[in-house]
């Protein structure tokens, strides 16, 4: 890969149709940050004893099983499903349009970043997040996530997850070169008739467009992602809305006045 | 391996048994991953469990635990049955044309020459018939004699129908049908398979034939030797076959040369009794040739100057141990009260099993236990486990902390054969030492008593070469160059074995490692990998001649020599191992003369290191039978369907019945289930119990039970369940999954239930838990059984039955 330089856009791409769910994201993300991880339990749900993302955890692999049983299958990554979940840093990061202190900033790689001297633990991050990617960090007080490895490329180096991965499943790279390679997998893999492949976050549709973006083997829904229909940030500037509202606010005044004229009629 | 991680991308089919690469080897996984994207490739994992790499393949067949002999069984039929072999490759490159001896048979599950008192083959009954005139095997090229090995062979896998294979395995016939036709299609020169496999096919009592059959399936369809083919192991840690390769097992030498027997007096009786011999004679035998010129170079590393002509360049100074001594018979042994003490490096017995809580009471026998390891294990901490009353154990155990790998330098051998050269990351800490420095100081003190107070036959302690800067602390760095060996006439390192004499003028460590060192230095630091392909991969397939060093001398995929045909084409142009230019080999280093025309009268067979010179569909090197049989694991719910008569392998060796200890199998009455045993990625080994981020994610001990046996007793994921067999149990959690389930086989519905290997009483799981994890070892399970061959454990088909508590 080329230098990586301040004032492009880069981002992850995760393709979960080549990850094994071996987790070296999760531990190098780990390693590198210094993050301890949460007390160990047994969650019972596959092979995940993670279970979320949060302060501790900035790479989390979901195990969703679908496994037929029966005596021989068709795996080709549809039957178990394993994605390496991530913050998207989103073109339109709700983190951001709700943070009250300015702590979260895009950075000069165009990725979303929570200034830990900033961030006062107000916690709207947090509820604001349509992924459950952020969480308050017990020791600082302050609310953390993934980083995007802003100080490995600061240095120049890519992201630990990225670096760490075995079959790159996850892809770090300038935005532009990650959309590309996506299409022509996923062009790949429509070739070969697994249709059900889609990529999630790769244009605009989801909340402005994702840096960390997907290839997924199944609908977004079935990994507990929002579908493109319901990934749409509360906006300032939607004509439609405001219209709608006016439109119901005076059917409202309407409605009151009929509602006042009939009891006084009664 | 014989080919290497790089070359699976060049394979168009790959069939995984007894493996699950991508959880075992995830990074060696992106290859399989390579050529199902880039060409197309598909990939057939048969397991017993739905696991991370079926997720990925395009076929997953759920297959009994130890039934994969009747897998390949079935697969070598319907290639034989329908002409779907490579014609030339077995008509020329294999022993299909060898004639056997009259006298060979095979009847209801026994072959010739059985003693059932010794539990014994007399393999002699399975030689070559002799040609008259020229004194070497009989060959029929037409493949028509009733006794060539490839009639017999046709007719011993006649048995495998898929009826017969589906009865065995659990495979349904049509998806048996489904893989067979994809395989059939591989024995054509432009196609290739390879075969992948690890300690799913090792771990039974029939682990040696379950990979042979595998084996001879790949020869069939002229597959060995070329790239994107061969017969693949996966090895279990960074650098097992390293260890392999130096000994690590009782019945060789380094470099595969055997352990001496008792009675052997001179060079000429050990060689005699050791090396293969020719039997064509067209064979090179290379192997067979300079089996005396490896041994005596040996020797001179060993003895220096101790070791000359006139003694026989100190034979007499090496062990000739007289009876078995693997793994399980040292435990055994100790049992039977003849061990005093034992020295542990780098595993732990308690854990590794197989019957833990007997290894334990092994232990518990002895009067003194060293363990050298970086961190306690089950073995150092055994004396006062839960449940254990230490009072009780007489057992001295002194714990020698030592350097992880990643506080030394030194190299790693991967599955390829890689030798690599890596660095000290870290310094040592606290008390740690270097194992090999423990072991030096060991010597040095041995060898002070032996000089100030004498003692029975001092000379190989007071003789052994020990020329290291420090003999306390000898330099990784030293050893490999000593390994290496040297011309001790000029002083040079040697480059090749095949220099190698037997006057003893040189010396080597291992003699399949000389090259790897030399005086222009190490060649395991090479690092001209893919920063440069142009220049570092000039063939483009992958060969990276000068990243690291590889055995033998540097050749990236064995037996390369049959990757081309009689002319020395290669058989796909399209991926080349090697070529005959005319006046020499190019490609990959050749596993050949480099200058031998192919079309000389004289050119010699294409595998040159045994006695035949070709490769071997018939073995009479092995000792429970020439040609892979399919027989039940020790435990198993059903009789050989094929027959049962003779059940199980009926030399499979039972420890306790020889040792007079009562029987502790299992009925499929009392233990219902089939159990299988293995790690998960999340884990290496046992040391990972001491790791916090590996163990959250993967906190606590469970066994994988099928959904619906699971429904049936009411155990619904994180229930606390109990798991016995006739030697143990273990109190773990339940992970309920569709990903194991039920398999009809030999008319019977049957389950397999899932035990991870990786906790015991130690680590931080254990110290959180309150059982401190008392039956948390999985190995307690496991019966004390090893393979006829070599003795391996079978760690993976057992019977068990399960509660919910």
């Amino acid at each position: 890969m080329a230098a990586i330089k301040a004032g492009e856009e880069y981002g992850f791409f995760t393709d979960t149709s080549i990850c094994i769910g071996c987790k070296a994201c999760e531990v190098a993300c780990k390693e590198w940050n210094q993050l301890q991880g949460d007390s160990p339990a047994f969650l019972a749900d596959s092979f995940d004893n993670t279970g979320s993302l949060d302060a501790q955890n900035w790479r989390h692999v979901k195990f969703i099983e679908h496994v037929p049983d029966q005596s021989a299958t068709a795996g080709n990554g549809t039957a178990w499903l394993m994605m390496s979940d991530v913050c998207k840093h989103c073109k339109h990061a709700s983190c951001m349009e709700v943070c009250p202190t300015g702590a979260i900033i895009r950075t000069e790689f165009n990725t979303v970043f929570i200034q830990q001297d900033v961030c006062n633990g107000c916690r709207n991050c947090i509820a604001a997040c349509p992924y459950s990617v952020i969480g308050m960090n017990q020791e600082t007080g302050t609310a953390h996530k993934c980083t995007l490895c802003y100080d490995r490329l600061q240095g120049g180096l890519e992201p630990a997850c990225a670096k760490a991965c075995p079959t790159q499943s996850i892809q770090f790279g300038p935005l532009a070169e990650l959309q590309q390679a996506a299409d022509v997998r996923l062009a790949t893999l429509h070739s070969q008739g697994v249709t059900q492949a889609q990529l999630y976050g790769r244009d605009d549709k989801v909340y402005g467009g994702l840096n960390a973006f997907f290839l997924l083997m199944d609908k977004p829904e079935t990994y507990g992602l929002p579908n493109a229909d319901n990934a749409k940030l509360p906006s300032r500037n939607d004509l439609g809305g405001y219209l709608g509202a006016a439109v119901t606010a005076v059917l409202a005044v309407i409605g009151g006045l009929v509602a006042f004229r009939r009891r006084g009629m009664s | 391996m014989t080919n290497h991680w790089r070359d699976i991308r060049h394979a168009d089919l790959i069939l995984i048994n007894g493996a699950n690469p991508a959880e075992a080897h995830p990074v060696g996984f992106q290859w399989f991953m390579r050529a199902k994207l880039d060409r197309g490739a598909k990939l057939i994992h048969a397991d017993p469990r739905f696991t991370r790499t079926s997720a990925v393949a395009d076929m997953y067949l759920r297959i009994r635990t130890g039934s994969d002999v009747a897998y390949f069984g079935g697969l070598i039929n319907h290639v034989l049955q329908n002409n779907l072999f490579h014609d030339e490759y077995v008509r020329n490159y294999t022993n299909a044309s060898f004639v056997v001896k009259d006298g060979y048979g095979f009847n209801d599950g026994l072959f010739s020459g059985y003693d059932p008192d010794k539990r014994t083959y007399n393999i002699a009954t399975w030689a070559y018939e002799s040609n008259a005139r020229t004194g070497y095997a009989s060959r029929d090229l037409t493949l028509q004699h009733p006794r060539s090995v490839f009639q017999l062979m046709k007719a011993h896998y006649s048995r495998y129908t898929p009826e017969v294979v589906s009865s065995i395995t659990g495979i349904p016939v049509d998806d048996f049908k489904k893989v067979a036709d994809l395989v059939g299609q591989m024995g054509k020169p432009d196609k290739v398979m390879t075969i992948v496999y690890a300690v799913g096919l090792t771990h039974h009592t029939t682990g040696g034939q379950l990979i042979r059959s595998g084996a001879v399936l790949q020869l069939l369809l002229g597959n060995m030797g070329r790239p994107g083919g061969g017969m693949n192991a996966e090895r279990g840690h960074a650098n097992i076959q390293g260890n392999t390769d130096h000994a690590i097992s009782w019945e060789i030498l380094p470099g595969y040369l055997r352990i001496p027997a008792p009675g052997q007096k001179t060079i000429a009786d050990y060689v005699a009794a050791s090396a293969p011999k020719k039997s064509d004679p067209h064979s090179w035998n290379f192997f067979g040739t300079n089996y005396s010129k490896f041994m005596v170079s040996t020797l001179k590393a060993w003895y220096g100057d101790a070791a000359n002509k006139d003694n026989e360049f100190a034979f007499n100074f090496v062990p000739k141990p007289a009876q078995n001594s693997s793994w399980m018979s040292i435990y055994d042994q100790a049992l039977k009260g003849k061990m005093e003490g034992l020295i542990l490096s780098g595993m732990t017995a308690a854990s590794i099993g197989p019957d833990s809580n007997q290894v334990r009471q092994a232990l518990g026998n002895l009067k003194w236990l060293v363990v050298m390891d970086p961190l306690p294990t089950t073995s150092s901490e055994f004396w006062h486990a839960p449940g254990v009353d230490a009072s009780q154990v007489k057992t001295e155990v002194f714990m020698l902390p030592t350097t992880h790998w990643i506080e030394k330098d030194g190299s790693f051998v991967n599955s390829g054969r890689w030798s690599q050269w890596k660095d000290q990351v870290l310094p040592p800490e606290g008390q740690a030492r270097h194992d090999h420095w423990i072991l030096a100081d060991l010597f040095q003190r041995v060898k002070k008593l032996y000089q100030s107070q004498g003692g029975k036959f001092p000379d190989p302690i007071n003789s052994l070469t020990f020329a290291y800067k420090d003999p306390a602390k000898p330099e990784l760095d030293e050893i490999a160059r000593e390994i290496n060996g040297k011309d001790l006439s000029t002083g040079k390192q040697m480059t090749s074995f095949a220099n190698l004499k037997d006057d003893g003028t040189t010396t080597t460590g291992d003699w399949i490692y000389t090259g790897s060192y030399l005086d222009t230095g190490n060649l395991m630091k090479r690092r001209q990998g893919i920063q440069d392909p142009k220049a570092n991969d000039p063939t483009g397939m992958g060969f990276y001649p000068n990243w690291a060093w590889s055995w033998p001398l540097n050749r990236r995929v064995m037996y390369n020599r049959a990757s081309a045909d009689l002319d020395g084409k290669p058989w796909d142009p399209a991926r080349p191992g090697i070529a005959w230019d005319g006046s020499k080999w190019v490609g990959d280093v050749p596993d050949y003369p480099a200058t031998m025309n192919p079309r000389d009268p004289n050119a010699y067979l294409p595998f040159i290191m045994n006695g035949e010179g070709v490769g071997r569909l018939f073995s009479n090197g092995m000792v429970d039978g020439p040609f892979p049989e399919h027989y039940e694991p020790v435990e198993s719910p059903v009789a050989n369907p094929l027959h049962p008569n003779n059940s199980a392998s009926p030399v499979a060796f039972l420890y306790d019945k020889a040792a007079g200890r009562p029987n502790r199998f299992g009925t499929p009455q009392e233990f219902p289930y089939i159990a299988t045993s293995y790690r998960l990625t999340e884990h290496e080994h046992y040391v990972t119990q001491h790791v916090p981020h590996l163990v959250q994610l993967q906190p606590k001990p469970f066994v994988e039970i099928p959904y619906e046996l699971a429904s049936q007793k009411g155990i619904k994921s994180g229930d606390q369940v109990r798991v016995s067999s006739k030697r143990g149990k273990v109190e773990v959690l339940a992970l309920v999954t569709k990903r194991l389930g039920p398999m009809t086989v030999a008319g019977q519905k049957v389950y397999q239930i899932g035990i991870p290997i990786h906790w015991g009483y130690v680590g931080v799981s254990a110290d959180s838990d309150p059982s401190h994890g008392r039956y948390w070892l999985a190995n307690a399970l496991t019966p004390f059984v090893g393979d006829a061959n070599a003795r391996t454990p079978e760690f993976k088909a057992f019977l068990v039955n399960l509660e919910k508590m």
